[in-house]
């Protein structure tokens, strides 16, 4: 129960900070609504878009807002000067690094939904009848990109060209869970069959679990150095 | 010649289970730099130990590695019985650590700081406790005030309280008295003192001999991260220990007194 409640201690003070600031939210979503933009005047207001495109366009939109909100994450403890306090705190680090993805998972859900929504009226489709399949890849693949981000925001936090440092690193380990989630967006706006998606459902899956693990196994020595 | 025999010492520390802080062999380095040189530090229960020492002198690494903020390099530290690379939780449970950053959330208010802080150490009945500690740094009336708008004295007053929320019995104090008011040093200096007198352990880095030696029952000068001088605080006088201090860093000291 000491778990559970220091947890829930370390996200409400985050979003308490964040509710106050809204630095990382806003961040994430004009970050989003320019990537939604710049496409648009790229490819027109059309609801007869590639829908590979879209899958595309949905996830350049995610992934890259939600990197702006992952580099906040930790830094924002290191340019407070409050690390050294949290860390101090006689709780695992694995409690510390499970509050803060679960803060960033939520955030970037939030700009997330906005981006949706924010898709459908730019672009004049409705992502209605794909809801559920999409919510679910949408919440696997920022699982996993926010599981591995909320690791390398914390090896970041102390650099000095920390937004270069994480890019360098978060992307090409990331790879491999966009394109699982590109892919499987991709098949569920073509309407094509449970059967064809699940494949890169079991990609993101498995990354997910390897990601968690590897944050499980790395974090307290990331944090003690 | 065994290490301890090297060092220019008053009172000679020796190994024993009484110590409740032993620190053996302690080495830090950051890249090529030595922060730490083969420190030794044993204390016992009660114990209040000044570090004194220049800029650069490794008084604040010194604190973060029996803090366990940092590990080091080579050596080791046990305190109270554990050590601080394999029982952090349990150690953490035990300190409170002033430093040169106040560990606040600016965008929290002082009770929602303490609070924080109060739930991640288990503190119970906490609210009263927060009461309890507001009162203590005279800052019951700025509870509700957000710490971004507080001044640095009393974001430095406060950090005091965060420091205490858990009432420690090891109390490690980098430089505590910078942004302080003349008002809020005195509250602080008697604040240190009821830990004296209740058994706590006190490690101090300080440029303040004065402070330090009024203050604490041990004396320790740290030189480019060796400890060159240790001595039992009533066994010389504070103009000797001056002297002393500046025949080993080479500098001059200022007479510094309690206004």
């Amino acid at each position: 129960m000491k778990f559970v409640h220091k947890l829930g201690v370390i996200i409400w003070k985050d979003f308490i900070s964040e509710f106050r600031t809204k630095e990382m939210i806003l961040s994430m979503c004009l970050f989003s609504f320019l990537v939604l933009i710049i496409f648009n005047f790229a490819f027109g207001l059309s609801s007869n878009l590639d829908r590979g495109m879209i899958a595309g366009i949905l996830w350049v939109a995610f992934v890259f807002s939600g990197l702006t909100g992952l580099g906040r994450s930790f830094s924002m403890e290191h340019d407070r000067g409050t690390l050294p306090g949290l860390i101090l705190c006689p709780v695992s680090p694995w409690t510390i690094f499970l509050a803060k993805l679960i803060g960033v998972f939520l955030f970037t859900t939030v700009m997330e939904i906005f981006t949706i929504f924010l898709f459908s009226v730019l672009y004049n489709t409705s992502v209605l009848p794909f809801l559920s399949p999409l919510g679910l890849i949408t919440f696997l693949g920022t699982l996993g990109f926010t599981a591995i981000g909320t690791i390398f925001s914390a090896i970041s936090a102390t650099a000095k060209a920390r937004n270069v440092l994480l890019s360098i690193l978060f992307f090409p380990i990331s790879v491999p869970v966009i394109i699982a989630a590109v892919k499987a967006t991709d098949l569920i706006l073509n309407g094509k069959s449970f059967q064809m998606i699940f494949p890169w459902l079991k990609i993101l899956i498995a990354f997910d679990l390897i990601f968690l693990l590897v944050s499980y196994l790395t974090f307290e020595y990331i944090m003690e150095e | 010649m065994p290490r301890s025999k090297r060092k220019q010492s008053g009172v000679l520390p020796q190994l024993n289970s009484e110590h409740y802080i032993e620190a053996r062999g302690l080495t830090k380095k950051f890249g090529y730099k030595t922060a730490l040189r083969d420190v030794d530090i044993y204390l016992k229960e009660g114990d209040s130990l000044a570090l004194f020492g220049p800029n650069g002198a490794g008084k604040s690494t010194m604190i973060q590695v029996l803090g366990s903020l940092m590990q080091p390099t080579s050596g080791r530290v046990r305190i109270a019985g554990y050590e601080t690379r394999r029982d952090r939780q349990a150690l953490r449970q035990i300190i409170g650590l002033i430093g040169h950053q106040t560990f606040l959330y600016p965008q929290l208010t002082a009770y929602e700081n303490l609070k924080f802080y109060g739930a991640m150490y288990n503190v119970s009945r906490v609210n009263d406790r927060i009461s309890e500690v507001l009162d203590i740094v005279a800052l019951s009336d700025y509870r509700n005030d957000a710490v971004e708008n507080f001044s640095r004295g009393m974001q430095q007053r406060l950090s005091i309280g965060r420091a205490i929320i858990h009432d420690p019995s090891i109390m490690f104090l980098d430089e505590p008295f910078t942004g302080l008011d003349q008002q809020s040093r005195e509250d602080f200096i008697k604040l240190i003192l009821q830990f004296r007198d209740q058994g706590k352990t006190v490690i101090m880095a300080s440029h303040h001999l004065h402070l330090g030696l009024e203050l604490c029952n041990q004396a320790a000068i740290l030189k480019t991260g060796k400890i060159v001088y240790q001595s039992e605080v009533d066994r010389i006088p504070e103009s000797d220990f001056q002297q002393i201090y500046e025949q080993q860093i080479g500098e001059k000291v200022l007479p510094l007194k309690v206004a």
